[in-house]
């Protein structure tokens, strides 16, 4: 019972980083209708940005996250108007793709940069321990869980109090009433790829801490599109749930049946067949829109 | 009408024919001996990289008819290459089926893993059926890793080099001719399956599946058909590749293959097997120009600087093919062609 509940706990910390992730996606997805297979290379670029400040510079924890936001936000602003906005308009396909090269250009930066090495830091984030009664919580999966939720309730903050937040929403809703009462729909295509870039770096810092900057952290991205599909590609509150069912759920589907399997490395695959089940039975996921076409 | 300019057409048939004038049918003879004389004066370096330009242009037809044409699409098309590579190495290295048999069960049961993996395809489209063959990438190739005691697993598995009757496919010149037969068959097939009926289908589902529906179209069935064509061609083109090599290895299939077959049919320009080819051809020589350059650049900058500039210029192109020249190659071609037809007397509409 022990092993399960330690097992339903780090999965739970984990599926809220998941979901942080996710909601950069949906974020996007919401207000310019683009498909962000990109996502997972923004936790790629912020592992490796966490390694950058916290080892190299050696800034404390909260300067690394604030300079890494900052690289996000000019990362965001640059990729949305050289790449995204041309493309307004386009096929589905070719905002997919874009976002496909996208990913290969920002793997190849990473390459470059940091020569697609092992960076680990996980020694210098703070430790806090907590003890529940027979289970001891990670440190690692603690700060994860507190700076996840803490930057959830800042996003939810922001869409719904601030004037751009509200612009979001409303774009989200219907892009041509936005446009006749003046809101200009690319600054809210800007602000939402710079949302989702800051997600996506503060996951990769989070994640990097917990196992170390690499290469295969862009295959996160690749679970938060399971979870995105698993709570419905366009709800923000779906991401959430689904991010932490997936999480305790792959979590304990890899504790229990990996020693049973030759081959290992069953959460590497446990999202794709979630995705497989869920297209197949549910595409439009646990609080999506089902979407009724005309012709 | 005595004489008369241009290409006329005198019959129905003549009209549709694919080659219909005396300089189409000239230059395809030009071509054919060209490419059939190639091992006489070219090195073996490049005949190996005519003969993967040759594999991935197999793939690149199967991936165009399936989205290209059909419209769904597909980046898990190195998986679907991987089932029929890996079930042909099986049927070769375990169960002693000679090559030219194994090689059309391969690529049946790769038209087959298509048919399992499309069936989402009948409920869902665009960003969802990209998830779902993703999926059906990753899940294939973990499904190899599992299958150890068939497959090899990550370990892979050798298989015998390919004979037909009593001729052995030793040599890279041999090779070579197989895989360019296959080629122009496969070339031949692609541009009529899509001027059949299925291939009008096809393009009606593309354009637009609920009126394709409405019109009397078996959506089911023909999103069915071209998942299999599309993954028979796949499963050629992957098991060509593992005998090539005489092994069958996961790493012969990486993710990232499948979304250079999408980009190479970008390049090329969707819908159109000329353009298959123009992007199949275009992505591996760009390709080998890297490998070219790599080796210099790591010297002289960073020794990771060749890998990071493979990722970079592949994704760079591919963005700036969508940007620019959306519609690939293909059209580019076409729109030249036009001109000098025109010329001298063209003019701006």
């Amino acid at each position: 019972m022990t092993f399960f509940l330690q097992l339903v706990v780090t999965g739970f910390a984990l599926g809220m980083i998941y979901a942080l992730i996710a909601l950069g996606f949906v974020i996007i997805l919401k207000c310019s209708e683009a498909f962000n297979i990109a996502q997972g290379h923004f936790v790629l670029i912020g592992g490796y940005l966490g390694y950058t400040f916290l080892v190299t510079f050696g800034l404390p924890i909260w300067g690394t996250l604030l300079m890494a936001i900052l690289t996000a936000i000019i990362m965001g602003l640059l990729i949305e108007r050289l790449i995204l906005r041309p493309l307004v308009g386009q096929p589905v396909l070719a905002v997919i793709m874009v976002t496909i090269a996208l990913a290969t250009v920002l793997g190849g930066l990473a390459t470059l940069i940091w020569g697609a090495e092992y960076k680990a830091y996980h020694g210098l984030l703070p430790t806090i321990n907590l003890q529940i009664g027979s289970i001891s919580v990670p440190s690692e999966s603690l700060i994860g869980l507190i700076v996840s939720i803490v930057t959830v309730a800042i996003l939810m903050l922001f869409l719904r109090y601030t004037k751009i937040g509200l612009a979001m929403r409303a774009t989200a809703e219907d892009l041509q009433v936005v446009q006749s009462v003046g809101i200009k729909a690319t600054t809210v295509y800007a602000v939402s790829w710079v949302i989702a870039s800051i997600v996506g770096v503060i996951g990769g810092i989070l994640l990097g801490g917990v196992s170390g900057a690499n290469m295969e952290l862009a295959e996160i991205g690749l679970k938060a599109f399971a979870v995105v599909l698993l709570g419905g590609v366009n709800s923000i509150g779906g991401a959430i749930v689904a991010g932490i069912i997936l999480g305790m759920l792959e979590n304990v589907a890899a504790g229990y049946l990996d020693p049973l399997l030759p081959g290992g490395g069953l959460a590497k695959v446990f999202p794709f067949i979630v995705m497989i089940i869920v297209l197949i039975f549910r595409p439009y996921g646990l609080f999506g829109l089902v979407r009724i076409e005309r012709i | 009408m005595g004489s008369h300019f241009g290409a006329v057409q005198e019959s129905y048939a003549q009209d549709l024919a694919i080659f219909r004038t005396k300089l189409h049918w000239g230059a395809l003879f030009a071509f054919l001996l060209f490419l059939f004389t190639c091992p006489l004066f070219f090195s073996d370096r490049m005949l190996t990289i005519m003969t993967m330009i040759g594999i991935a242009v197999i793939s690149v037809h199967g991936l165009n008819i399936l989205t290209g044409y059909c419209g769904q699409i597909s980046i898990g098309h190195a998986g679907f290459m991987a089932v029929g590579g890996y079930a042909s190495a099986i049927l070769c290295a375990k169960l002693g089926f000679p090559f030219w048999i194994a090689l059309p069960c391969g690529a049946l049961t790769a038209g087959i893993a298509g048919l399992i993996f499309g069936l989402p395809s009948l409920k869902i489209k665009g960003f969802y059926l990209i998830m779902a063959t993703i999926a059906a990438q990753f899940i294939i190739i973990w499904t190899i890793i599992q299958l150890r005691s068939i497959t090899g697993g990550p370990d892979g598995l050798s298989v015998p080099k390919p004979a037909i009757g009593s001729i052995v496919l030793s040599s890279k010149a041999n090779y070579f001719y197989l895989v360019m037969a296959f080629t122009c068959l496969a070339t031949l097939l692609a541009k009529n399956i899509v001027r059949t009926r299925t291939g009008r289908a096809f393009i009606a589902i593309r354009d637009n599946d609920l009126a394709a529906e409405v019109m009397g179209i078996s959506l089911w069935s023909y999103k069915l058909q071209a998942f299999f064509i599309g993954c028979v061609y796949a499963g050629v083109a992957g098991s060509l590749l593992i005998h090539y090599y005489s092994f069958a290895s996961i790493d012969q299939f990486p993710f990232m293959d499948s979304v250079w077959y999408l980009g190479m049919l970008i390049v090329g320009g969707m819908g159109s097997t000329t353009g298959a080819i123009m992007g199949a051809v275009a992505l591996r020589l760009l390709d080998e120009l890297i490998t070219m350059v790599g080796p210099i650049l790591s010297a002289a900058v960073a020794p990771q600087a060749a890998a990071s500039l493979a990722l970079i210029s592949h994704g760079l192109i591919i963005i700036i093919f969508l940007i620019f020249e959306p519609r690939g190659l293909h059209h580019r071609w076409e729109m030249i062609k036009a001109y000098f037809r025109l010329w001298p007397f063209s003019h701006e509409e």
